[in-house]
């Protein structure tokens, strides 16, 4: 039981970023159809920038602020130079121009950071939590907790609030709501900045638990893609259960059959829904009335 | 008018220089390196790099070596076997070297050692998997302790604890699957059982799954994790988490500073084998290495100012034996120099002391080993 437990933990923790990742190409999709493949960047600089501005003396809470921000700013950099100027292409060009931005930005971090990895102290010590025979970080808990607020506050935002709305509204059919006055570029320049600034926020939180490197959005990426389309892509709620579902299965595989089938799991899961239910868990049947 | 001829001058000028610099390389010894300077194994390749670079400097400052320049053409493979191929090739083929340090891990230094045995030029790798040395290949050399060494001293340890029941964990890269091997082969000799055995990849973020089968496993002592990188790092911290209490065995591949750092309060009570290099001030002021692994240590940390590593330690040894090689051959020929490599008898660089022969093209024993303890964020002498 205790052994269950403890890899319930451990898929849980993993689970949750997979889902804040899952969440932000759902952002980016359903504002453009895009997959935003440079979604794993954001997370890592997310990480890697709160590093070196702590290092550079600042106190935690504020470069992780001062780095989401900066995020942010990559995220509306990245729309505006690479997404926007190329308005008109197909969606598979600007799907391979986000692939080309996610290895420049790992090229820049490369240059600009360093090579290294490094690591944030976790905001609330680092003695771990022993309930029922397993164990689990207080970093862990602040990890699913800032998924549940992120989570929380997007359903607020979506539901409550105009822009929210026009969001979902350009989502659903943008010339119709080009047409009822809505900007469409910018809520596309609002969806970036709010998927980036989701990814910067992940990057934060997991860091004192995983580390962080230049390299670790590749991976990051994938598995998040792989929730995405589990929950059904384009369905919010979809992304969180899938992204945790991935962690979970990952978690299980390593304990009860053999680490070296994790990372194939979640490629397993990817091509399962592609063949069995291509809308995924909670994506919506798409019927075309002809 | 007078622009563009004036252009046209400078260009021939360019030309006659270039051509002359080069006609006058001829003179010079030529040495080939290529590391994984950037990428997954960069703290691997970076100190490598800036090792070599410093040191060559300064035997050319003073007077080079037989009284010709040495001159170094440095790649970076990024650790990709690929990579490291085109490059040994290049090295070979156009930049004409005598004899080849790097590359900086195992699974480039499998990819690239045929070429080397069939150009005849010495390569002399500074990764650490036993297949590069086990079975000795005429023209390959290594510098770092291997795996099984790393193997060998953990288990002495071990055995003297009276332990009989152990735990593994490896990384699933060159260096840790070929020390996970070559501990299985060993274990018996010691006397030790290997009783759960896991696994973890490279990129690998979470290993409490593997740990907690490691953990409920009947009767285990202690847990010793092969591999190098960040795995190591999230291994031991993990250890932690799960509250395991076992004595943590890591490997040669995480000495260095920046393992304590990202390890944080878990790495406390953690022993590794590691060279000479990290415990510089407390080595006794007889050992035959002090001088030396301490002139080193000041000049690296002088110069980069970052902490001295043993990685860079390997670079230092194999261009100092390359240059020793040169010295005593009397001869910059690619096989002379393979030769006198091969003769290294009594050779102390920062690794420990090096006695090759046919058979061993390691040259390292396990005394080049010292058992170190992680205690306060510092390195301390078990034995």
């Amino acid at each position: 039981m205790g052994e269950f437990l403890q890899f319930v933990f451990s898929g849980l923790t993993v689970g949750a970023v997979y889902a804040l990742v899952a969440l932000g190409f759902t952002i980016i999709y359903n504002a453009s159809d895009v997959v935003n493949f440079a979604q794993g960047e954001f997370v890592m600089l997310g990480g890697m920038s709160t590093v070196f501005i702590h290092q550079a003396g600042l106190n935690l809470p504020l470069s992780a602020l001062l780095a989401i921000a900066f995020v942010v700013v990559v995220g509306n950099l990245l729309h505006k130079l690479a997404i926007e100027t190329a308005r008109g292409a197909s969606v598979v060009t600007l799907i391979i121009i986000t692939i080309g931005a996610s290895i420049f930005l790992r090229g820049l971090a490369q240059i600009f950071f360093d090579k290294q990895i490094h690591s944030l102290p976790p905001f609330t010590g680092n003695d771990p939590i022993a309930l029922m025979g397993a164990t689990i970080l207080p970093q862990s808990l602040w990890v699913m907790f800032g998924a549940a607020v992120i989570f929380a506050g997007l359903y607020v935002f979506f539901t409550k609030t105009l822009s929210g709305k026009a969001v979902l509204a350009t989502a659903n059919n943008p010339m119709a709501a080009k047409l009822v006055g809505i900007d469409t570029n910018v809520i596309m320049a609002l969806s970036f900045g709010l998927s980036a600034a989701i990814g910067a926020t992940a990057g934060v939180l997991i860091t004192p638990i995983t580390l962080t490197s230049y390299d670790v959005g590749v991976m990051l990426a994938l598995k998040g893609f792989a929730g995405a389309m589990l929950g059904g892509m384009g369905n919010p709620f979809g992304a969180l259960v899938g992204g945790i579902l991935v962690g979970l299965v990952e978690a299980v595989t390593a304990g009860y059959i053999s680490s070296d089938y994790k990372d194939a799991m979640a490629f397993i899961l990817i091509l399962v829904v592609l063949f069995v239910m291509p809308q995924g868990l909670f994506g919506k049947k798409v019927i075309d009335r002809v | 008018m007078i622009n563009t001829t004036l252009k046209k001058a400078a260009g021939i000028a360019t030309i006659v220089a270039v051509a002359t610099l080069s006609f006058s390389a001829q003179a010079d010894i030529k040495i080939g390196s290529t590391l994984a300077i950037s990428g997954g194994a960069s703290f691997l390749g970076d100190p490598e790099a800036k090792t070599l670079k410093m040191y060559v400097d300064a035997i050319n400052a003073r007077g080079g070596v037989n009284g010709e320049k040495l001159i170094l053409v440095q790649y970076d493979d990024g650790g990709d076997p690929n990579k490291a191929r085109t490059f040994a090739t290049r090295l070979i083929e156009e930049d004409e070297v005598v004899a080849v340090i790097g590359p900086s891990t195992t699974g480039a230094t499998m990819a690239i050692m045929p070429i080397f045995e069939e150009a005849e030029v010495p390569l002399v790798s500074l990764a650490g998997g036993d297949p590069i040395t086990d079975p000795s290949q005429k023209w390959t050399f290594a510098m770092p302790h291997s795996a099984k060494m790393a193997c060998g001293k953990i288990f002495t340890d071990l055995k003297k604890r009276g332990m009989t029941k152990i735990g593994m964990i490896s990384g699933t890269g060159g260096f840790g699957k070929s020390m996970r091997g070559k501990c299985h082969d060993i274990a018996g000799d010691y006397g030790l059982e290997i009783v759960a055995d896991e696994s973890y990849g490279a990129k690998d973020q979470d290993m409490t799954p593997q740990l907690t089968n490691i953990k409920n496993t009947a009767g285990i002592e202690a847990v010793v994790n092969a591999g190098f990188g960040q795995g190591p790092a999230i291994v031991t911290r993990n250890f932690k988490q799960l509250g395991i209490t076992l004595p943590l065995y890591q490997s040669h591949g995480v000495a260095s500073k920046s393992f304590i750092n990202l390890a944080g309060d878990a790495a406390e009570g953690v022993r590794l084998p590691a060279a000479s290099l990290l415990v510089t001030d407390k080595l006794a002021d007889n050992d035959p290495q002090k001088a030396i692994v301490t002139a080193y240590r000041t000049m690296y940390e002088k110069v980069t100012g970052d902490p001295v590593s043993t990685f860079g330690g390997h670079a230092y040894d194999a261009l100092h034996m390359i240059v020793k090689a040169i010295e005593t051959a009397k001869s910059k020929d690619p096989a002379a120099i393979r030769d006198a490599l091969e003769n290294t008898k009594g050779f102390v660089g920062t690794g420990g002391e090096f006695n090759m022969s046919a058979d061993d093209h390691r040259g390292l024993t396990l005394d080049a080993f010292k058992l170190v303890e992680i205690k306060n964020g510092d390195w301390m002498l078990v034995d």
